[in-house]
């Protein structure tokens, strides 16, 4: 079985949980990062909780907008909150800028005082970039995304941080930056961002050219991983059947093959998610 | 029935202008929008919205009651992006005092508990520091030592909530499957009105949920009104989900001058009856 780009993208979500064990997969940065959290508990990594996307943790994997036959436990909103806090949950975010320290930006684009464009506001952002483990998902990866600057720190990156001082950087665990191009991380002396892995049929020339910063870059880049052909079975017969990820990231085609139309967006925002669960 | 109950007109008319007006509810769920659009339909103006915003920011905004804004977030959730609330906020017609959701949560703990604030870890290297130059710092006085944003008490004059029952007292009853924060608001407020899709005799109360959806006693309450329907365009679990098509038209409405004051002549320009009836014509239509 081929896979496709969305699937791919899945995958190297759900690589994002291996070793996290019995804590909340919080994947809220759309289709494909729900169903990253879902594939991991249904495969490699079982101990893993999930959500329903609103207040249930659901005790079996329920489909992409399915109903959960089995619930474990409930986590309405000041919960969740709390939970944010406490740093039991691994964050998957969406973000509408983020720079080379992974410093992210979902609040208003240009100066916030008089916004060129109000966005949704910080949401919970900050608290979850500072409390526990985050990672994001970027179902384009372009210049308008990956800036050198965002206009308003919501997520916290590794220099800010730092400079925060203890109680910013004591439980700050910012890991990785999955996009529909390539696996980005953070491994790199002063913790900018490195390119850690290419999809298949994507250069290295490609995704430096459309991220606005200067990446760092290793000798030998990496492909990353395909999908299994059991991760395969479980995403299209168990998990999506209806296919909703390859609308969220439309599948290239062969290298050389004009580009799916995209899917529009919502303006501003990361994913076609419910919005209404906190950041 | 006697008690606390009121009409949303009367509710409305115990407010004053410049006070700070909590609202419940979170995003585009369970928001007290019959008692929203009354304060549309008020001569208030010039109040402080603390909120985990919706339609209720939006409106509000739109209708030029508000001078600021405290919320982490405007949002109507199947929608992203609250319109009016972006538009008031790209021409500067309103100030915003932004927060982190966890920092605001604590700003309600705050004022429920007659505190000056509480210390979070949220906030710390963002930017919300920045755009809230007001925000102090406090210093842990045990061996940590650790240095923490002190959030503000969010004490308000008032707050509004929607509830799924209650009684005439003002005890009143979630039903759906999170209570949000509408007990915190009731407890951070100077008094609190409660709308709710029915009023129940006060034996009738458990009939319907469990003694934990009993959320909100009625020593927290000044008002009570039954407003079948208010928190429409809002869900209110179990009684109603969102009604996404009427949401629909309210965003495409709002990005056009001529649209928007064709929708606010068809469904804001009488009270809560008239609205609730343009709302069952225009399903009835659709």
């Amino acid at each position: 079985m081929t896979a496709t780009r969305a699937e791919v993208c899945v995958v190297a979500c759900a690589e994002a949980f291996r070793g996290d064990g019995e804590i909340l997969a919080a994947g809220i940065g759309g289709a494909i990062t729900m169903l990253a959290a879902r594939l991991a508990r249904l495969t490699f990594e079982p101990h893993l909780i999930t959500h329903d996307g609103t207040c249930l943790l659901t005790g079996d994997v329920p489909p992409l907008g399915g109903t959960p036959g089995v619930v474990e436990g409930w986590l309405p909103l000041r919960d969740h909150l709390w939970l944010v806090l406490n740093g039991r949950r691994h964050v998957m975010l969406g973000a509408s800028q983020l720079d080379r320290y992974g410093n992210s930006n979902i609040s208003c684009i240009g100066d916030w005082a008089r916004p060129r464009s109000q966005l949704l506001g910080v949401r919970g952002v900050p608290g979850n970039t500072v409390c526990g483990p985050t990672s994001y998902w970027i179902p384009k990866h372009s210049p308008r995304v990956f800036v050198p600057k965002v206009d308003m720190v919501s997520g916290v990156g590794h220099d800010r941080a730092a400079e925060a001082g203890p109680s910013a950087y004591r439980h700050h665990d910012l890991r990785r930056v999955v996009t529909d191009l390539a696996v980005l991380d953070f491994d790199t002396p002063d913790h900018s961002m490195r390119l850690a892995s290419v999809h298949p049929g994507v250069t290295v020339a490609e995704v430096v050219e459309r991220t606005g910063f200067r990446l760092a870059v290793p000798d030998t880049v990496p492909r990353t991983r395909l999908p299994t052909g059991e991760e395969l079975r479980v995403l299209r017969e168990v998990l999506d059947p209806g296919s909703l990820r390859e609308r969220e990231v439309p599948d290239p085609g062969p290298p050389g093959a004009p580009a799916a139309a995209a899917a529009p967006g919502p303006p501003g925002a990361a994913s076609p998610r419910e919005r209404g669960a906190p950041a | 029935m006697s008690g606390k109950v009121m009409s949303v007109e009367e509710i409305v008319g115990s407010l004053r202008s410049g006070m700070t007006v909590g609202i419940g509810g979170w995003g585009s769920r369970r928001k007290p929008m019959a008692l929203v659009r009354a304060l549309c339909r008020s001569p208030l103006e010039d109040l402080t919205i603390v909120s985990y915003g919706g339609a209720d920011v939006g409106l509000l905004c739109a209708h030029g009651k508000v001078r600021r804004v405290i919320a982490p977030f405007v949002t109507l959730d199947s929608i992203p992006l609250e319109p009016h609330f972006r538009a008031a906020r790209q021409s500067g017609a309103v100030e915003f005092t932004e927060y982190d959701e966890g920092m605001f949560m604590f700003g309600l703990l705050a004022a429920a508990h007659r505190l000056p604030f509480l210390p979070t870890r949220a906030g710390l290297g963002s930017d919300v520091t920045r755009v809230n130059p007001g925000l102090r710092t406090v210093r842990s006085p045990y061996p940590d030592g650790e240095e923490l944003i002190a959030v503000p008490a969010l004490t308000m004059d008032a707050a509004l909530v929607h509830l799924n029952r209650a009684d005439h007292l003002g005890n009143a009853q979630y039903l759906g499957p999170d209570p949000y924060f509408d007990d915190l608001y009731a407890k951070a407020a100077e008094r609190c009105y409660v709308s709710c899709e029915r009023l129940v005799d006060t034996a009738d109360l458990l009939k319907e949920g469990p003694l934990q959806s009993l959320l909100i006693s009625r020593s927290m309450v000044t008002g009570v009104v039954e407003t079948p329907g208010g928190a429409h365009f809002s869900t209110c679990e179990p009684d109603y989900g969102r009604d996404e098509t009427f949401q629909r038209a309210y965003v495409a409405a709002a990005a056009d001058p001529q649209a928007w004051k064709a929708f606010r002549e068809r469904y804001l320009s009488g009270d809560e009856t008239s609205y609730q009836e343009a709302v069952r014509q225009a399903r009835e239509g659709a």
